[in-house]
């Protein structure tokens, strides 16, 4: 959409926008600031720039561990949100049948659920089964929870997909099995890495479900969960900043990914100017 | 088109997996909800209703469900006056810098939930940024004690986190509005409040309805941010149902609890489908 | 003469007679809403066939059943009597160019075209030469290593043809294919289209709401309205003898006169002529290029022929090019189009004439 709107400026309504962008980025810039300050978090100014909470969470043994682990955890949840969005996405773009409407509502539903109802049925799930807590269950938990947001990507990526290309892969002799692997699945490439990227990020950063799934190893946020219990170290804030860094690093690539999508098929402006003089076949 | 194999194939497995790890679940909070815990700490599976009679009887409970929903429309509240404006600054007002602004309201949102919680912890604090600033400019002379472990940090923080998730909804509606209609609007004489209230509020709404949905429900059940910042007084339900399946040890009763949330959001959900869709214009 | 019925009148065609396709009573509907009503129709080996109507005629849905891409409800398509509306789409010897041209953008042009070829397990020795071929004939050959994106909207169109050709498919469909070109473009993509069908000799089923593109393409064109097939005739016959008033008014422009018939005279207020056809009330068809202006002064017109008159004022003129076109007002709320060739500005009362046999009569009415 185009933004030339012409409407007159509105300073009041310049101001309080950038007082909502402080109000977003202030704390946000509060944490990274103090994460190298010598004299710890709080108080104020911050003095003393140091880099040695950073040094001493390299040295923190546990806590990449505990990388590691949501990394894993992270990875797995993907394959499983992709693996079960991507049929889900297909059946509510292209099959008509009884129950649509609730199928597409149930998988949606965790979307806008509070975490700890996804969290707390499934530990009573995995209780009566007698399947023990650990870095399963927790995968277990964001793969469920994170299905939903893998059917929403593909499915915008598939609305944007040209039927016709699909037809026409039919229409020249390849079945249906060879026209989704050489055709639909290559148009959606865009889609699949960038609702990748997503669940990874959103995943390595899931607290709630996996506070009542957790088994005896954390994943990242439940151990700086857990050492916050006994007390704001700055070494937290360093971790913070780096996770910070982290992830908007992967939501940015995500985005470049997405607003790609949009431009596959269009010829250049130039082109069709020439083709309306004449001047081209 | 698509053959009865095709169909088979696609639907099956991910109503399998949600059967199997949603649906079967929620049957477990039923059933659970419906049980009872016996002082030897063990589930007793006989069914009655006692779990639901004691939250309608204990003050406790009806109390910090109440207090709950005044902290989630609280938010919502705060949340929607943050969110809405900048939704329709950046839509209308930055010509050139669009993609830059919003992509400055989306970055808030990918630094985790712990991250923020956490800032707002250190900020807050009695020996906190926020009162060593205060402190430091002479505007007070002793930490102000209010800031943390108290619903007015819950609701700080909460409004913090969902201001861009309401952003978003509302951003995509009003992007959705044909320039053409505020032209003719002015056109037409309308100053842009005008314009504003008569045209692009009304065209508006359904993504209000979304952002307002989505930040009312996820607060109303989170527990995060009370035990990050709320102190005692700023204990949400969900705190009670987690310490119900920690050391209170009732899982029954906890189950009893969620339940009646899982019913309160989907009942909210529907409403708040059939409201949007009777003012969304296509 | 007896009222034509609008079915399939004539099987005269300029190459082999064999039917190659048939369409037999078929039925389609989405949901409640029915789309295609009981059409037949054949289509004979190596011709050329437009199927012409309107947004919702139904046209681009029977398109779709012989390609295989919708399921009919009732009815039976058949090529070379056997059924192929049970044969998955994949497996029918159709190939289909697409008004939206479909060509995969992550394959190159190479690709695309042979693509077919590949699925259809092609030696691959051979396919570089057909595929060269191909897009000889539509005079792409330099882009074979082209990505599609990069090609204007007249050269991806080409190239939608060229993919659909070299699998010498036994129809060749088309869906409104020179629909997104412009006016120039598509002129000249029209004379290429006829003759690379002459060339290749493969029956073509072309597909659109124009009925000029119709009429210049076509050996024979068939007009659906509201899923029901309206007349099928070459374009010489059915603009001649159009079978039903919208077939008139459909293709052409025309003037529909209401006339009561009383020993042979038809009678349609000021505007009175000879006619065969039987007593009553009927509808006739009389094309706008059929009226001629008397020159004032001027007596009787050639013998032998029947020539009917009537006066009227020139209410609207507007050049036309070659001929003018004029609205005649003839008294009693009588108003008929007109276009002649007329050296300058008209005004005024004026004598007009047609020929008798130039008063078709038509069906009128819906079903």
């Amino acid at each position: 959409m185009s933004g030339d709107t012409k409407l007159a400026r509105n300073p009041l309504l310049s101001a309080y926008a950038l007082a909502v962008y402080a109000f977003l980025y202030l704390p946000i810039l509060v944490l990274v600031v103090y994460s190298f300050n010598g004299g710890g978090v709080g108080g104020f100014p911050p003095a003393n720039w140091t880099f040695d909470w950073y040094k001493q969470l390299f040295q923190d043994g546990a806590l990449w561990d505990s990388v590691l682990n949501s990394a894993i955890v992270a990875i797995c949840a993907v394959a499983i949100a992709l693996g079960l969005g991507l049929p889900a996405a297909l059946a509510l773009d292209r099959a008509e049948f009884p129950g649509k409407a609730l199928f597409r509502r149930l998988v949606l539903l965790p979307l806008i659920l509070p975490g700890i109802i996804t969290g707390l049925s499934l530990l009573m799930l995995f209780v009566q089964v007698h399947m023990k807590l650990s870095l399963v269950t927790v995968t277990l938990g964001h793969g469920t929870a994170l299905i939903s947001v893998a059917t929403t990507e593909l499915f915008a990526g598939l609305q944007k997909l040209d039927r016709a290309q699909e037809e026409a892969s039919l229409d020249l002799g390849a079945n249906p099995w060879s026209t989704f692997w050489k055709i639909t699945l290559p148009n959606l490439r865009v889609s699949l890495i960038a609702a990748g990227l997503l669940i990874f990020t959103l995943s390595f950063d899931e607290i709630a479900v996996s506070f009542f799934l957790i088994g005896r190893d954390n994943t990242l946020p439940l151990e700086i969960w857990s050492r916050l219990r006994r007390g704001i170290t700055p070494e937290i804030n360093a971790i913070s900043t780096l996770i910070l860094c982290f992830s908007i690093g992967i939501i940015l690539v995500w985005y470049r990914l997405r607003s790609r999508t949009t431009h596959a098929t269009e010829p250049t402006p130039q082109l069709a100017v020439a083709t309306a003089q004449g001047e081209l076949p | 088109m698509y053959s009865r194999a095709y169909k088979a194939t696609v639907t099956i497995p991910p109503l399998a997996w949600v059967v199997a790890l949603l649906l079967v679940p929620y049957a477990m909070l039923f059933c659970y909800s419906f049980w009872s815990v016996s002082p030897l700490q063990t589930i007793v599976h006989s069914w009655t209703l006692d779990n639901y009679r004691q939250l309608l009887e204990k003050p406790l409970y009806v109390e910090v469900f109440l207090r709950s929903v005044r902290i989630a429309g609280s938010v919502t509240l705060l949340a929607l006056l943050l969110g809405y404006p900048l939704a329709y600054y950046v839509s209308f007002y930055t010509q050139g810098r669009k993609e830059l602004a919003y992509q400055l309201v989306i970055i808030p949102l990918w630094a985790s939930y712990l991250v923020r919680g956490y800032a707002w912890k250190t900020i807050l604090g009695s020996d906190g940024v926020l009162n060593g600033l205060l402190q430091y400019l002479h505007i007070t002379h002793a930490p102000l004690e209010f800031l943390l472990y108290s619903p007015f940090a819950v609701i700080l923080t909460l409004t913090h986190i969902y201001t861009p998730f309401v952003f978003l909804p509302i951003y995509a509606s009003l992007e959705h509005i044909p320039r053409n209609l505020v032209e003719a609007s002015q056109d037409l004489g309308c100053s842009p409040w005008q314009t504003f209230r008569r045209v692009i509020l009304p065209l508006s709404l359904p993504g209000v309805i979304a952002g307002a949905t989505f930040a009312f429900v996820l607060t109303l059940g989170d527990f995060l941010a009370p035990l990050l910042v709320g102190g005692s007084s700023g204990i949400m339900i969900s705190n009670v149902v987690v310490s119900l399946f920690g050391a209170a040890y009732n899982w029954p009763l906890g189950a009893a609890i969620s339940l009646c949330m899982l019913v309160v959001v989907v009942m909210i959900l529907f409403a708040t489908e059939r409201m949007e869709k009777r003012f969304s214009v296509s | 003469m007896s009222s034509p019925s609008p079915i399939e009148k004539t099987p005269v065609l300029a190459g082999s007679a064999d039917v190659l396709l048939e369409i037999r009573e078929v039925t389609k509907r989405y949901g409640a809403r029915p789309v295609l009503r009981g059409i037949s129709l054949n289509v004979a080996s190596g011709e050329f066939l437009t199927i012409l109507g309107e947004s919702g005629s139904g046209k681009t849905t029977l398109l779709r059943l012989i390609a295989g891409f919708e399921q009919l409800d009732r009815g039976a398509i058949l090529m070379s009597g056997a059924r192929i509306d049970n044969v998955p789409a994949h497996k029918r010897p159709v190939n289909t160019v697409f008004q939206s041209y479909a060509l995969f953008p992550h394959l190159s042009v190479f690709d695309n075209v042979a693509y077919g070829l590949r699925a259809s397990r092609t030696t691959a020795s051979e396919i570089p030469g057909r595929v060269a071929n191909a897009l000889d004939m539509v005079k792409m050959g330099d882009f074979a290593k082209s990505a599609p994106s990069k090609l204007s909207g007249g050269q991806q169109q080409r190239i939608a043809l060229a993919r659909a050709l070299v699998n010498r498919p036994r129809v060749l469909l088309l869906d409104e294919p020179l629909s997104a070109l412009d006016a120039n473009l598509r002129r000249q993509m029209q004379v290429e289209l006829k003759s690379l069908q002459r060339e290749v000799g493969i029956t073509f089923i072309f597909v659109t709401h124009d009925q000029e593109e119709a009429m210049a393409l076509s050996d024979r064109v068939a007009l659906l309205r509201a899923g029901h097939l309206e007349q099928i005739a070459s374009p010489r016959e059915i603009y001649g003898r159009p079978a039903t008033a919208y077939a008139a008014q459909f293709i052409g422009q025309t003037n529909l006169l209401r006339a009561e018939i009383r020993n042979g005279i038809a009678n349609a207020g000021p505007i009175v002529w000879r006619t065969f056809e039987s007593q009553g009330k009927a509808t006739f068809s009389l094309r706008q290029e059929a009226i001629r202006l008397v020159p004032s002064g001027a007596s009787v017109s050639a013998p032998g022929v029947s020539v009917a008159r009537f006066r009227g004022t020139i209410r609207n003129q507007s050049f036309g090019g070659a001929m003018d076109a004029i609205e005649i007002d003839c008294g009693s709320s009588h108003v008929v189009r007109a276009r002649v060739a007329a050296p300058g500005p008209l005004s005024g009362e004026h004598e007009f004439e047609f020929d008798a046999n130039d008063a078709i009569r038509v069906i009128e009415g819906g079903d």
